[in-house]
């Protein structure tokens, strides 16, 4: 981790824990759009555990699991089955969670991502499961001093996955580069919607090399785990500096501070009394794997926009790490397919970010039209920068725009013709005098001065190759 | 054979307080109901075995949720449609 000091080894291993996209839920048939309703709608004596009702399997979230799998490269294990986990906590009113325990869907698995030098990397996956989610608790009187606790049976049982690694990665970042290309595998199975808020949950084990690992819960976002390590392995690093031990325990991530605090878990392995679930039959699945037909995931996606739209590696990879990204550039990657990608890749996606605007708020007519404009050269880039921000903001305010066009007009960002520039070149030789000694005089920083006052004059609206021509030709001896 | 160590481990993991008293009583109630196993394992023609079958599914379709206030209806204390259960943290 450290360059040039004394290298510590941090030792990663993910567990992370994805809502898959199924109409109803992983034992019953509540729906699991339950995000715009109230408390306890959508639930059933099924998923509030009401004594007596008798779990069965959701078929989809059984070939979604196996889908996940199958991209992951794992082996689909010949029999599983599910189990209970006991623990008490009012997030699952059965006093269990059914889950998958020696034996899951899946073993053994790799996912490749980059490495902090930008090499290729394998991390390898232990094992796919699936399970239930557990209800939603609100802590009433905040989290540090609770009060008493809210309970939301909703999301109680809606199918999650299990994706557990080995401890294969070695820094915060690393991990969020492992989080973003699984997330864009799933989403690319079409398994997986990133946007439903708390449908991707982390948990992660961090250890420095040589010492006790920690494990830290509650991370729910991609900068979150980030974040999350860390802060942990700082923690963790200075302790040790101290000459404390590490002790192994379980931390709790708090996103709004940054910070990892103790969360005393009495709960030990065995204390879980896992048994095999007797209301649910044995998975034999195996076979699924091979019906199951995959589509074009992202490794394979970049490899095809260098290909087919002549992308940089490094554009095609920014371009497919995420699908709607992807499917936004193919549909307005008509014109110039190049400019298209440095658009999208380098100029659109940022100012998205900066607005916390998803790529497809955006209509693809008006990204084409300002990219026909800007490549037939009638705006300069600047410009054509400054209708985006224009265009985006509208977007945002009121969800439609004008057309590209239009914003041009009334912000009249016309590029500026011949004759304007060449008055604007007249009036800035004339009035910098001192700039032009020092052009002379062999200082090139000069003429970078003397353009930027002409498009100061012409408000940017030119083209700086052109400006400098024609300054050029304006300062040669010849004229003098 | 459990013993009141068990039965106090249990306790604590399920978050109930047991008295001394209760502990003497639980701990032969939990030895009588493993009893009833060890009787079971002497039935003839009772096999631990596994059946063969298996892949019992449901297709993916939503089904009628029961209204807010049925969940609730036993519900020994709520608040603004949720259960209201004791801190947890």
């Amino acid at each position: 981790m450290s360059r040039g000091g004394k290298l510590v080894n941090m030792i990663i291993g993910l567990e992370v824990h994805c809502q898959l996209d199924t109409k109803s839920k992983l034992f019953c048939g509540c729906s699991t759009d339950y995000r715009d309703d109230g408390p306890n709608t959508h639930s059933c004596p099924i998923c509030s555990g009401l004594p007596g009702s008798l779990p069965s399997i959701n078929k989809k979230a059984v070939e979604y699991a196996i889908r996940v799998a199958k991209s992951l490269k794992c082996e689909i294990c010949e029999e599983s089955e599910f189990s209970r986990k006991n623990y008490f906590y009012p997030d699952l009113p059965k006093g269990f969670q059914i889950t998958q325990y020696d034996h899951p869907l899946a073993l053994k698995g790799i996912l490749t991502i980059d490495d902090d030098e930008g090499l290729e990397k394998i991390v390898r996956i232990t094992r796919i499961h699936l399970e239930e989610d557990p209800g939603r608790l609100v802590h009433k009187g905040g989290v540090d001093r609770p009060k008493y606790t809210l309970v939301d049976y909703n999301r109680s049982g809606i199918p999650l996955i299990e994706i557990v690694t080995e401890p294969d990665l070695r820094s915060p970042q690393e991990a969020r580069r492992y989080l973003q290309k699984l997330r864009a595998t799933l989403e690319y199975l079409s398994v997986f919607d990133s946007e439903k808020e708390g449908s991707l949950r982390v948990d992660a084990n961090i250890s420095i090399e040589g010492s006790e690992r920690v494990e830290v819960k509650n991370i729910t976002s991609y900068k979150g785990v980030e974040k999350a390590l860390t802060f942990e392995y700082t923690r963790q690093k200075n302790a040790l500096r101290r000459g404390q031990k590490i002790i192994r325990e379980t931390r709790h991530f708090v996103e709004g501070r940054g910070v990892t605090t103790s969360s005393r878990s009495k709960e030990m392995e065995q204390d879980y009394r896992y048994f095999p679930e007797p209301d649910l039959l044995p998975l034999r699945v195996k076979e699924w794997s091979e019906k199951i037909s995959l589509p074009e995931l992202p490794d394979a996606r970049r490899e095809r926009f260098i290909e087919q739209y002549s992308c940089s590696p490094i554009h095609a990879k920014t371009l497919t790490g995420d699908l709607k990204v992807a499917e936004f550039y193919e549909k307005v990657a008509k014109i110039n397919p190049v400019l298209c990608a440095t658009w999208v890749a380098d100029t659109l996606l940022g100012e998205l970010y900066y607005r916390n605007m998803s790529v497809q708020a955006v209509p693809h007519e008006r990204f084409i039209e300002l990219i026909a404009i800007l490549d037939a050269g009638k705006i300069t880039e600047k410009s054509a920068v400054e209708v985006l921000r224009n265009l985006l903001d509208q977007i945002k305010d009121s969800g439609i725009c004008e057309s590209p066009n239009e914003c041009i007009v009334r912000l009249n960002l016309g590029k500026t013709g011949g004759d304007a520039i060449t008055k604007a070149v007249g009036e800035v030789i004339s009035e910098q005098k001192t700039a032009i000694k020092d052009l002379k005089n062999g200082k090139k920083g000069a003429m970078n001065f003397l353009v930027g006052q002409v498009m100061k004059k012409i408000r940017g609206r030119g083209d700086p190759q052109e400006i400098n021509l024609l300054l050029e030709q304006a300062l040669s001896p010849g004229d003098e | 054979m459990i013993d009141e160590n068990d039965v106090r481990h249990i306790a604590e993991l399920a978050d109930v307080t047991v008295t001394s008293g209760e502990l003497k009583k639980f701990t032969s109630q939990f030895n009588t109901i493993l009893e009833y196993f060890d009787t079971l394992d002497c039935v003839e023609g009772v096999t631990n075995e596994r059946t063969d079958r298996c892949n019992n599914f449901r297709e993916d379709e939503v089904t009628h949720s029961l209204p807010q206030e049925e969940l609730l209806a036993n519900a020994s204390e709520k608040e603004e449609g949720f259960f209201k259960a004791p801190k947890v943290m």
